[in-house]
């Protein structure tokens, strides 16, 4: 049986991957897909937590998250075509008007 | 004691907010100015009619809290919804109602956008000025107190002069600042006082000495900046100029007056011991307030400033007569606290009446309005002579009180604080010269005399400042036996250091 | 309520009615003010033969102020000096009033006017008729705030306000001393009432008082000498005595009217009301006599070389009444109150006399005041020349004139308090030459002599018609007043005045009725009366060069007397141009700059720290995102690494 061990590895490196992605990628929409691929980090981890524990709780969560992820997208997406025809770009360096 | 089986002090402070809170549909309707400013003055008066019945009920015989109410208001810290007056009070409740009509009567012209907001603030105003007066609460009297900052700030802030966004973040910021070493004391006095706010009660205990000197120290800085004492004062100023002529009424009048009551009603009978030990410190402060107000009056060429600093110079006498420990001294402090209010209220009516028409407040912009407005430069001289103490109008007795009480407790204070009495005629005349005498020259702008709004806001005034000239008594009856109960806390709690100089 | 109230509050009733009517009355104010006044000049004078027979009264009106240990109450007390001063007042408030239904015909403010005299006229009756020290402090500035009310009654010219500013703030520093006394009069005596007072004065003799003790000084003073002195200072301001003079020549700004009824009449001998008042506390104290005296004497002969060189007709007659007021002190000062008192009220008659006079060539010049632009009057206006004839004659103390009784008495009782009293004496006799000189030379140079005026030049420009005598109204009171100024000085002398008023003073003054000086002494200052007229004939009557030769030969006297002494110009220097200086300076400087600067500097502290601070929010999400991620990196390390 594979290691608990493994399945935290796997799902810190897809978190890793998408902060790095959050964090340094310019292109909003790219961003999104990050914050995506960190939601099904904490995914994974939900899951293989609650097969070694032995409680269904968790794996519910999941699908909340799911479905919020879902959610958070479709608003996402929103917000971007809205930022798009405003701005006429997706690059995040233009999106800084929260500065004085 | 109650008035339509209400409370009467929860029916005055909450009338005029209520009574706010009914104006705010007027906001959205067009031409329902006059309609609102009626209304307006339909409260200010109810509330001032109401005030008087604290007068018929109250009983002068008694420093006790009289029309006391006590209700449980936040269970897990013990603070109260507890409201009460003495004599002290009921004097400053009264003449708050009583301007509050003036003011609005002044408005008439002179406020003519967003007039319903206006109305409003002066009556929320009006609520919190009577709450700060009647809490018994310190919890209480802090809500109160700050709450009256937010419509002081926006009839500066809105309806002000070009330069009032910086004249109302001053003011704001300066009376904050002071308030937060307000709330520091109360905090600290809650712990040390035994878990209660009750501002009687308080009062009772025992506090020491080292105690004592911080919460003094604390609340020195809350009430000396809203007096203004002196390197505190430059707020005030800046916020009269640029204020309204109501808003300029009710800074001079009423808020003034919160820093010596504060005085009077914490510092003295709380720390009694500090209140000695500081002493010198508020006598130096206060003369040199008086001087310092003066000569800069002295130097104004604009009427509200010259009328700004001469409040702080008339504050000194208030100070000082607070801190002399004497019946003289302190219900001269008090009655002076009164005449300041009616006569520099007034004044500022009167400069109100000019800038309605001239949109000019400098004195350079004037000369000989006696030609053209005789009925209105009589009550501006009139005012004027109040304002510089003469004998028969209402300043002379409150000053002379104070100066008596001075004198005794130390000759050399008397003598520099009567000083300050000269350099009054000075400014005054100052003013009148520049204002009402000389030849009149006529400019772009017409000057019409007193009109019927204007009339409704002096005349009272006018009959207040002779009736308190000629009887100081009716006013000072009231003060006696809460002033001999406070005298009495400050000596038992501290057997009188001998002040007397000279003797 | 007995009939002493109305004596006060006839004139108040009339003031109010006009001063608050005054709209309604369009030039009829005289209607409500005459008739109340008189009816109070009847009164008086029920009121001076009440006492000449019974007790002094006492009424007490109502508890003005009540606070701790201090009461003090409005009161009446109509004693024989109340009542002697009383009649004096009222008869030349009355006249005045009448005269001011001619003179001041056709003045846009005449209902004002009258309201005003009217209100002085109630302020004086209740300083004279007051029976503690705060009352008649009220009535003192009441007094000296209609006085600048009426000064400024021609408000649109400039040295009208002038004038009253100045005559407001110097009875305010008079008064600044006199409150201080009054304080500690308190402190010391604990009431504030007359006859308590002098009742717990003995006690109180030998007190001694630290004036430095707040500055640790040691030297202690006699505490009745310092409350003498201090009410002095209110004294000085209010008769203007030197050095608080200036404002009386200077109050001539004001109608004619006022200057003989407030600045000649009444209200500047307020200060003489005063002392003789308070006589005890001032016998009880050596050193304030002297100072009293040598205040009065001074003045008197200062402001006599002042009238010698002034051209215009009121201001000399105006230092004429300060060089009088000076005698009066003068007499206080060695204890002669009674005859300081007859010298007041002699005074008081020929000096509104000659005031109104003034003003009756005024009148008739359309308001030219200047002496040397008049001259031959005596022609046109033979009523006023006559009557002010009869007030020069009574002012040189030329018997039988009233001035001469009055001032001989003094003079006498001068001459005989010792050796100091010679002095007194001779500064006496000099001032009186003195007076009969630039007052003759104000007759002869403005009624004999050539018309030095030509139709049509007059200032004011009615049409200009020649002079002429005054309305009835106007030389109605000429004449009652030449009246008094014969006959008031024999009656006092005759009804032994100075012993009616020495059953008012708690100390008995004069042991003896004081007898008129020897007949050598009383020739002296006659003589000496007669040679000033003469010599004022020889120089100004006839058309002569002698004046302007010896204002040239004596340049520097004459600037002096000219430029009145360069008071003005002192204060002026000394204390005005510095404290405006000092007030804009600390303004500019401290209030402004440092005060000011350090609140502003306190908030401009938190904008520019703030503004650095600021750089840090870039607006790129991006960036809070990475601090967040340390920061979240940095609390979980330290969160394992703790555990």
């Amino acid at each position: 049986m594979v290691p608990l061990s493994w399945y935290v590895g796997l799902s810190s490196a897809l978190f890793l991957v998408g902060l790095v992605g959050v964090l340094v990628r310019r292109n909003t929409l790219v961003v999104l897909l990050c914050i995506e691929i960190m939601l099904n980090a904490v995914n994974v981890n939900f899951v293989a937590f609650s097969k070694y524990q032995h409680v269904i709780d968790a794996q519910i969560l999941v699908f909340f998250v799911i479905t919020v992820a879902a959610a958070e997208v479709a608003i996402g997406l929103g917000i971007i075509i809205s930022l798009f025809r405003l701005k006429g770009s997706v690059n995040i360096d233009d999106f800084n008007i929260l500065k004085l | 004691m109650t008035f339509l089986s209400i409370p009467i002090l929860t029916f005055l402070i909450f009338f005029p907010i209520v009574g706010g809170i009914f104006l705010l549909p007027f906001m959205k309707m067009k031409n329902s100015d006059t309609t609102v400013k009626w209304v307006a003055v339909g409260i200010t008066v109810i509330e001032f009619i109401a005030s008087l019945t604290l007068l018929i009920g109250g009983n002068p015989g008694t420093f006790q809290m009289q029309f006391a109410e006590d209700h449980l208001w936040i269970p897990f810290a013990n603070i109260h919804y507890t409201l009460g007056i003495d004599g002290i009070s009921l004097v400053l409740i009264i003449m708050t109602t009583l301007l509050m009509p003036m003011c609005i009567f002044t408005s008439w012209v002179g406020i003519n956008k967003r007039v319903t907001e206006f109305m409003i603030a002066i009556l929320v105003l009006e609520g919190a000025m009577i709450g700060v007066f009647a809490a018994m609460d310190f919890i209480l009297f802090y809500v109160f107190w700050e709450a009256m900052l937010i419509p002081m700030f926006l009839i500066i802030g809105v309806w002000g002069g070009p330069n009032r966004i910086y004249a109302t973040i001053k003011f704001f910021l300066y009376t904050l600042a002071g308030s937060l070493f307000l709330l520091l004391a109360i905090i600290s006095l809650y712990f040390e006082g035994g878990h209660t706010f009750n501002i009687v009660s308080l009062m009772g205990q025992h506090y020491s000495p080292i105690f004592q000197d911080f919460a003094f120290v604390a609340l020195f800085l809350a009430f000396a900046v809203k007096v203004p004492m002196f390197p505190f004062h430059t707020w005030l100023p800046d916020a009269h100029v640029e204020a309204p002529t109501a808003g300029s009424v009710i800074l001079a009048s009423v808020m003034l007056k919160m820093g010596a009551y504060g005085f009077i009603r914490f510092s003295l009978p709380m720390f009694p011991k500090a209140s000695v030990f500081f002493t010198g410190f508020i006598f130096a402060l206060s003369l040199i307030g008086i001087i310092w107000g003066a000569m800069m009056a002295l130097a104004q060429e604009d009427m509200k400033k010259l009328i700004a600093y001469s409040s702080v110079s008339h504050m000194g006498f208030v100070t000082l007569g607070i801190f002399v420990f004497n019946a003289q001294g302190v219900e001269g402090a008090i009655l002076q606290m009164i005449n300041h209010g009616v006569t520099t209220g007034a004044l500022f009516l009167c400069v109100g009446v000019l800038y309605d028409r001239t949109h000019s407040r400098l004195l350079s912009d004037y000369g000989g309005i006696a030609k053209v407005m005789p009925v209105f430069s009589t009550m501006l001289v009139i005012f004027s002579l109040s304002s510089l103490g003469l004998p028969g109008l209402n300043s002379f007795v409150g000053e002379f009180l104070v100066l008596l009480g001075a004198f005794r407790a130390n000759a050399a204070v008397g003598v520099i604080a009567a000083i300050g009495i000269i350099l009054a005629a000075l400014y005054m005349l100052y003013l009148l010269s520049k204002v009402v005498w000389g030849k009149y020259e006529p400019r772009s702008w017409a000057l019409p005399d007193m009109n019927r709004y204007e009339w409704a806001s002096l005349l009272p005034l006018l009959v207040i400042v002779v009736w308190l000239g000629v009887q100081p008594n009716a006013l000072l009856s009231m003060l006696h036996v809460s002033v001999t109960h406070l005298l009495g806390q400050v000596s038992s709690a501290s057997p009188l250091a001998s002040l007397s100089g000279g003797f | 309520m007995s009939f002493y109230v109305l004596i006060p509050l006839l004139p108040l009733i009339g003031f109010l009615i006009t001063g608050i009517f005054w709209p309604y009355f369009k030039g009829k104010g005289h209607i409500v003010t005459v008739p109340l006044m008189i009816a109070s000049w009847v009164l008086s004078l029920r009121a001076f033969s009440e006492t000449m027979s019974g007790p002094s009264v006492h009424l007490k009106l109502f508890d003005w102020i009540d606070s701790g240990s201090f009461h003090v109450a409005i009161s009446l007390m109509v004693d024989h000096l109340t009542a002697i001063m009383l009649v004096m007042v009222t008869t030349v408030s009355t006249l005045v009033h009448i005269y001011t239904v001619g003179y001041m015909k056709d003045d846009s403010g005449y209902d004002r006017f009258f309201a005003y005299i009217s209100l002085f006229t109630f302020s004086m009756i209740m300083l004279l008729m007051s029976d503690n020290l705060l009352e008649l402090f009220v009535f003192w500035e009441a007094v000296g705030f209609c006085s600048y009310i009426l000064i400024v009654h021609w408000y649109e010219r400039k040295p009208s306000w002038v004038a009253a500013n100045k005559a407001f703030i110097m009875n305010r520093i008079g008064d600044f001393g006199f409150m201080l006394g009054i304080l500690l009069v308190y402190v010391v005596f604990g009431t504030l009432n007359y006859s308590e007072i002098f009742q717990k004065l003995p006690a109180h003799i030998h007190d001694s008082i630290n004036l430095w003790s707040a500055f640790n000084g040691t030297t202690h003073y006699s505490v009745i000498t310092v409350i003498a002195l201090l009410l002095f200072v209110g004294a000085v301001g209010k008769s203007a005595q030197l050095p608080l003079h200036p404002w009386l020549p200077d109050a001539m700004e004001g109608p004619t009217p006022i200057s003989a009824l407030i600045h000649a009449a009444t209200m500047v001998t307020a200060g003489i009301f005063m002392i003789v008042r308070l006589n005890p506390i001032y016998n009880a104290s050596a050193v304030a006599m002297s100072v009293v005296a040598w205040t009065g004497a001074l003045t008197a002969v200062v402001a006599a070389t002042i009238a010698l060189t002034q051209r215009d007709i009121k201001k000399i007659v105006a230092y004429s009444t300060m060089s009088q007021l000076g005698y009066m002190v003068m007499a206080c000062g060695i204890g002669a109150y009674g005859a300081g008192i007859f010298h007041l009220l002699t005074h008081g008659f020929f000096k509104a006399l000659l005031f109104l006079g003034a003003g009756s060539v005024i009148h008739s010049m359309s308001g030219e005041q200047d002496i040397f632009r008049m001259g031959g009057l005596s022609r046109a206006m033979k009523i006023t020349f006559a009557t002010m004839m009869i007030g020069s004659l009574a002012l040189s103390g030329i018997p039988p004139f009233a001035g001469f009784y009055s001032k001989d008495l003094i003079l006498s009782e001068a001459f005989q308090s010792g050796p100091t009293g010679h002095i007194f004496w001779m500064i006496g006799v000099l001032t009186a030459m003195l007076t009969a000189f630039y007052t003759f030379r104000l007759v002869f140079v403005v009624f004999l002599g050539k018309e030095n005026f030509s139709e049509g030049e007059h200032h004011h420009g009615h049409e200009g018609h020649a002079p002429h005598e005054s309305p009835l109204v106007m030389t109605f009171p000429l004449i009652f007043l030449s009246f008094m100024a014969l006959t008031a000085g024999w009656a006092g002398n005759h009804y032994d005045i100075v012993g009616f008023l020495s059953q008012s003073m708690t100390v008995p003054h004069p042991t003896a009725r004081p007898e008129l000086s020897e007949d050598s002494l009383k020739a002296i200052s006659v003589i000496v009366g007669l040679v000033g007229i003469l010599l004022a004939y020889f120089l100004y009557a006839k058309p002569s060069t002698v004046p302007q030769r010896m204002a040239h030969q004596f340049k520097r006297l004459y600037s002096l007397s000219l430029n009145k002494w360069f008071f003005d110009e002192f204060y002026d220097l000394v204390f005005v141009k510095p404290t405006i200086f000092l007030s804009f300076l600390l303004w500019k400087e401290v209030d402004k700059g440092v005060i000011d600067g350090i609140v502003n500097g306190v908030a401009e502290f938190c904008q520019t720290s703030a503004a650095s601070l600021r750089r840090l929010q870039t607006g790129q999400l991006q960036n809070y995102a990475l601090v967040m991620a340390i920061g979240l990196f940095g609390m979980v390390s330290v969160f394992l690494f703790i555990r």
